[in-house]
């Protein structure tokens, strides 16, 4: 004879320990997204903290210069819309692409970052916060971020500067591929 | 490569070396010698002009950023001697030159100062304008720049 009760609590038994594995591995799964998420964002924050990107995202009002970060010479600031000015504006000197004649830097909107995207001085956590935060980035998704630092030109432009100047010490392909990593894991920041 | 703007109100075209400084055609290929040169570098000033209405170093500038744009030199800055510029005004009014070499670059700075800024107070000027004078004249500058706000204030009201 077939004990039915015994029957319903195997059953009963199969399904739950199924239920677990299963949610265990998607656990598992999510956990190992968002590690390869956060070792993305980490080759991410090396390109992001080079002098070739911080320089133009300071936090005060003082674009900086050179791999020592010292301050742009003749009082330049930031100006009322992040390209210096009134009178001397960031394309006063710096047009769409380097000169070879007087050797001053350019590419396309040369000047700074809104200072709601300064990075000086900011934690990885801090910096994380800052770039997801729509308020602070110019209202940009991550797709919008990872577009705008995979395609801008004058985030490019770090990687091909021209003259003396460093690039960033990860290769262009590979920051890229960061990026589609970090994205694709579900663009996770630390805490 | 053929360039064409317009130079001082009249249509030019040029045909040069597109990535040749636009200080180069005015001097040299436009025989208009008020633009200086001073560093090459986009430091000194020397050679800033108008171009679309906006400051620029034509050192630093390839002509061929210029293609249908409205460039002003000094020379262009007023119709006739008999109607300058409240700047060129203020300039004689203030005595201002000693070598004289970079006065050119100064004036389209306070030119442009003073379409932004109409009444500067001294620390705007310093703040605003950092072209180099070697003979030191910037006291009678910033003093001719306060006049030609002045001059230019009676001209509009
Ligand atoms: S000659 Fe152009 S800034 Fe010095
Ligand atoms: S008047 Fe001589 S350099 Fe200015």
């Amino acid at each position: 004879m077939i004990n039915l009760n015994k029957v319903k609590l195997f059953i009963f038994v199969f399904f739950a320990v199924a239920l677990y594995s299963f949610s265990s591995l998607e656990y598992k799964d999510n956990d190992s997204k968002a590690d390869k998420s956060l070792e993305a964002f980490q080759t991410v924050l090396e390109v992001l903290r080079s002098p070739r990107c911080m320089n133009c995202h300071p936090s005060n009002d003082v674009p900086k210069v050179g791999d020592d970060r010292h301050a742009h010479l003749f009082g330049v600031v930031r100006g009322a819309d992040d390209h210096a000015g009134p009178v001397q504006m960031c394309s006063t000197c710096h047009q769409d692409e380097n000169n070879e004649y007087s050797l001053v830097p350019g590419a396309p909107h040369w000047g700074l970052a809104p200072k709601s995207m300064g990075w000086e001085g900011l934690t990885d956590a801090e910096l994380g916060a800052v770039l997801l935060d729509t308020t602070m980035n110019g209202n940009r998704s991550p797709e919008d971020l990872v577009k705008h630092m995979s395609e801008d030109a004058l985030v490019l432009w770090a990687w091909e500067p021209g003259g003396e100047r460093s690039t960033p010490p990860v290769p262009l392909n590979e920051f890229k591929a960061a990026l589609r990593t970090w994205l694709d894991n579900g663009a996770k920041v630390p805490e | 490569m053929k360039i064409s703007f317009k130079i001082n109100g009249d249509q030019k075209t040029i045909d040069v070396d597109p990535n040749m400084p636009l200080l180069w055609v005015v001097r040299d290929e436009l025989n208009l010698k008020a633009t200086k040169y001073g560093c090459g570098k986009g430091m000194c000033g020397a050679c800033s002009l108008h171009v679309d209405g906006k400051l620029h170093r034509s050192c630093s500038y390839p002509v061929k950023f210029a293609e249908g744009k409205a460039i002003t030199t000094l020379e262009g800055l007023s119709k006739n001697e008999n109607d300058l510029h409240p700047v060129q005004q203020a300039w004689i009014d203030e005595n201002v030159p000693q070598c004289g070499y970079c006065q050119p670059g100064f004036m389209m700075a306070a030119a442009k100062l003073l379409q932004e800024i109409p009444n500067p107070t001294t620390e705007d000027i310093k703040q605003n304008i950092s072209n180099i004078c070697r003979c030191g004249t910037q006291p009678r500058i910033i003093k001719a720049i306060k006049r030609a706000a002045e001059l230019n204030n009676a001209k509009t009201s």
